[in-house]
């Protein structure tokens, strides 16, 4: 495991959510949560800086965070790929949907491809329904996806930016 | 007054304190639930299922370890339907463990084969996963392996090193099928902030948490006849290792385990007990002369308290967690270290002996010792000054192995140079002997006198309170001490590293200042180590502490100052306690660690 120097921002960054949550043990699992939302994951040196700041031991971190699946210790993708699961888009084909971008990018959940451009996460309902299935990259929505789209989609991204 | 409640367990009427599981009550009845992941020692936690019992009326079957009784409540420990459900769930655990049970260095000694033979577990209901999933075996510590195909997720090992070492360098990882005993990262132990302390083995019910054990090498070394092999024993070895040799708890066993010692081909057999007396005369100096440098020379740069060093799990603990406080460890090297180092150098003077031909042995019921020998500092005489540690578990497997039937040996004693010891030596076994043993000794240098307790029995360092203190009241010095008139000595000991940790940030925060203060990393102390027999727990714990205050009772010298061959090692050898010689063999350094 290469050691990553962390930026001082993003030492300053998980020293003030911690400190939000008065350097509290046991609000663990709301510091992860809010530094994942800040920071997109949690590697290796922020769980060891979550640690000393809530004197807590890392072997607990790092259980917390293999516990559930919502947090992701790799970095998300430049373009992370939602796909919704929720019922609608669930019973809508989501999950093919979800097995062809992870064919296609050879991908698993949770993971991101080595050129750092894509990540694959799964989403509860996006509100949405209507549009279901449902999948995001990034910020832009895409309603009533079918595998056979799955590969337009990523050539979107392919080369740099979508032309948008 | 606690509330009374009333049951019966197989139709037998009893009553109870509330509060009281159904466990405990079923004890109290003789009747014995299996159980995995109950432990005397930890919490409840209640996640294996193996205890479950039958409430009449009820559909569910609870867990007797993690259910309080209740008025009225009929409990069957042995239905028809406990037995099935039971059995299940240890089939269940089977399938997915690595149960070739004759290759497991735990094969006679797991509790799971223990159940697995008590509820014949023949035919295998379920498949067998193992071979499916990709487990690891961690061996780069060389004091513990972790084989993760043999653990069945009990998670003792998780509650002991944070309850009872408030370490938490293990740590349940991932969940579901996934889930696994884990580390930060999943490093190897070696790599984090473990102190080798074998708390996690000891309290392993399966043969996932071992000791590295170095039996092999140790019978190597016996059977060259160019070796002169030599043996140290701890002190808490002659009151455990009966234990796994036949007897109960708090056995005295010292004179049988020297005849062992023997008969397996030991060219001598000599004891930690005596470094220990030398301990103390150079710690108690150390103690003396830190005391003179603060109070009378106001020295900045010299620190109180002065803080025990034997326990090398302390030591690590320290080195990771309490870097800021190093200067305040004593540089005493633990009395293993000091044997080894003395065993290559005046041992072999002494006997005339190329000490490239000695092999030294240490037996100790510590697995932190292990990694302790190994550190690179650990090589003053010139050579590795203790080449291997086997643990009190291992010299009873070595006996086994040579066939001596132990409960018919004759008692034997030491050899002599570096065999002599005093009762103070044999204390440092239990927690606050170290302790007690110093001030045994500082009190009768800097009066003349000996300590004001009947006996030379200081009873208010003794017991098994997590952390205790004591002050002792320096009065009419000699001359030389004159500046200790009417001081009082501050004194406290913890053991357990959650219990050092509450010293610690008590000290840190300033709301405590001692003078001298006791660390053992075990609960109890080294009676309580990790290399000790299993199981353990506080009633076992208990029987070996009085075990070791009984031995000290017998001694006929019980201070160390003195024991005539120590008397001897500094007239012949030394010279004087922390003399240059003394400092270049007896006294080590310490490297500050990664907190996590
Ligand atoms: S390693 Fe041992 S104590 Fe720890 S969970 Fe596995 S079986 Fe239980
Ligand atoms: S040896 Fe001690 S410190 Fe290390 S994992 Fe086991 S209980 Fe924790
Ligand atoms: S279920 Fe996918 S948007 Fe609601
Ligand atoms: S021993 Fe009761 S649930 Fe494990």
């Amino acid at each position: 495991m290469p050691k990553i120097k962390l930026a001082e921002k993003t030492i300053n960054i998980v020293k003030e959510i911690c400190a939000k949550y008065d350097n509290n043990e046991g609000e663990l699992i709301n510091v992860l949560h809010n530094v994942q939302a800040k920071l997109g994951y949690l590697p290796a040196e922020v769980q060891e800086l979550i640690a000393k700041e809530l004197n807590s031991s890392v072997a607990k971190v790092y259980g917390v965070v293999t516990f559930y699946s919502f947090f992701t210790m790799t970095p998300m993708g430049e373009f992370p790929i939602s796909i919704c699961m929720g019922t609608a888009c669930y019973v809508r084909g989501a999950e093919q949907v979800l097995d062809e971008f992870k064919r296609q990018l050879k991908l698993e959940i949770g993971k991101t491809t080595e050129d750092g451009k894509f990540s694959i996460s799964c989403l509860r309902c996006v509100g949405a329904c209507g549009l279901a299935p449902v999948v995001m990259v990034g910020e832009k929505v895409y309603g009533r996806v079918s595998p056979q789209q799955v590969r337009k989609i990523i050539a979107e991204y392919q080369d740099g930016c979508p032309s948008s | 007054m606690s509330e009374k409640i009333n049951l019966t367990i197989n139709g037998i009427p009893l009553r109870v304190d509330q509060n009281t599981t159904i466990l405990e009550a079923a004890e109290e009845l003789s009747i014995k639930i299996p159980t995995l992941c109950h432990h005397k020692d930890l919490c409840v936690a209640g996640n294996c299922r193996v205890c479950v019992v039958e409430e009449v009326g009820v559909k569910k079957l609870p867990a007797a370890c993690a259910t309080p009784v209740h008025e009225g409540m009929e409990i069957l420990t042995n239905s028809l339907k406990v037995r099935n459900s039971r059995k299940n769930i240890i089939e269940l655990l089977l399938s997915e463990h690595n149960a070739d049970c004759t290759k497991c260095y735990k094969n006679g000694n797991c509790e799971l084969q223990t159940l697995a033979a008590e509820y014949k577990i023949i035919n295998q209901e379920f498949i067998h996963l193992p071979d499916t999933k990709c487990y690891t075996i961690d061996e780069f510590s060389p004091s513990i392996i972790k084989d993760d195909s043999r653990c069945i997720r009990c998670q003792r090992c998780v509650r002991t090193c944070a309850e009872i070492q408030g370490v938490s360098a293990l740590t349940v990882g991932y969940k579901g099928d996934h889930m696994k005993i884990t580390t930060f990262f999943e490093k190897p132990i070696a790599d984090v902030v473990c102190t080798n302390c074998g708390q996690c083995v000891n309290h392993c019910p399966t043969g996932a948490l071992i000791e590295k054990n170095y039996i092999e090498e140790v019978w190597e070394a016996i059977a060259d006849p160019k070796m002169h092999v030599v043996v140290q024993t701890a002190p808490a070895v002659r009151i455990g290792l009966g234990e796994e040799l036949g007897f109960e708890p708090g056995s005295r066993v010292t004179g049988k385990m020297v005849s062992a010692l023997k008969r397996l081909g030991f060219d001598a057999v000599l004891d930690t007990d005596f470094t220990a007396d030398l301990t103390i005369l150079e710690e108690g100096t150390e103690l003396l002369t830190r005391l003179k440098k603060v109070l009378v020379d106001k020295d900045p740069d010299t620190h109180l308290p002065l803080a025990t060093s034997c326990s090398p799990g302390w030591i690590k603990y320290i080195e990771h967690m309490y870097p800021e406080y190093l200067q305040n460890l004593s540089t005493c090297k633990s009395p293993q270290q000091m044997f080894g180092a003395l065993v290559k150098t005046y041992y072999a003077k002494e006997r005339n002996i190329d000490p490239a031909n000695i092999v030294s042995v240490s037996i100790m019921p510590c697995t932190a010792k292990k990694f302790e020998a190994n550190r690179p500092e650990m090589h003053d005489s010139g050579y590795r000054d203790v080449d291997f540690v086997i643990t009190t578990r291992e010299l009873a497997i070595m006996i086994k192995q040579a066939g001596i039937e132990f409960t018919h040996l004759p008692e034997e004693h030491y050899d002599k140079i570096m065999g002599d010891s005093t009762g103070a030596g044999v204390i440092f076994g239990a927690t606050g002997g170290v302790m007690e043993a110093a001030l045994r000794t500082a009190y009768e240098i800097v009066t003349g006198r000996e300590v004001p307790f009947e006996n030379l029995n200081i009873t208010p360092v003794r017991g098994m309170d997590g952390v205790r203190e004591a002050t002792i009241k320096i009065e009419n010095p000699l001359p030389d001490w004159s500046f200790l008139d009417g001081a009082e000595l501050n004194c406290a000991i913890a053991h357990g590293l959650v219990n050092a940790k509450d010293l610690m940030d008590s000290i840190k925060s300033g709301k405590k200042s001692y003078h001298f203060v006791e660390v053992m990393a075990c609960p109890g102390g080294c009676l309580g180590g990790g290399g000790q027999p299993i199981p353990t727990s506080p009633e076992i714990r208990q029987k070996r502490m009085e075990a070791i205050y009984a031995e000290d009772m017998d001694m006929p010298l019980r201070k160390s100052h003195d024991n005539p061959e120590v008397v001897h090692l500094y007239e012949s050898f030394l010279e004087k306690p922390n003399s240059e010689k003394a400092h270049h063999l007896l006294h080590t350094k310490y490297v500050p660690r990664q907190r996590f």
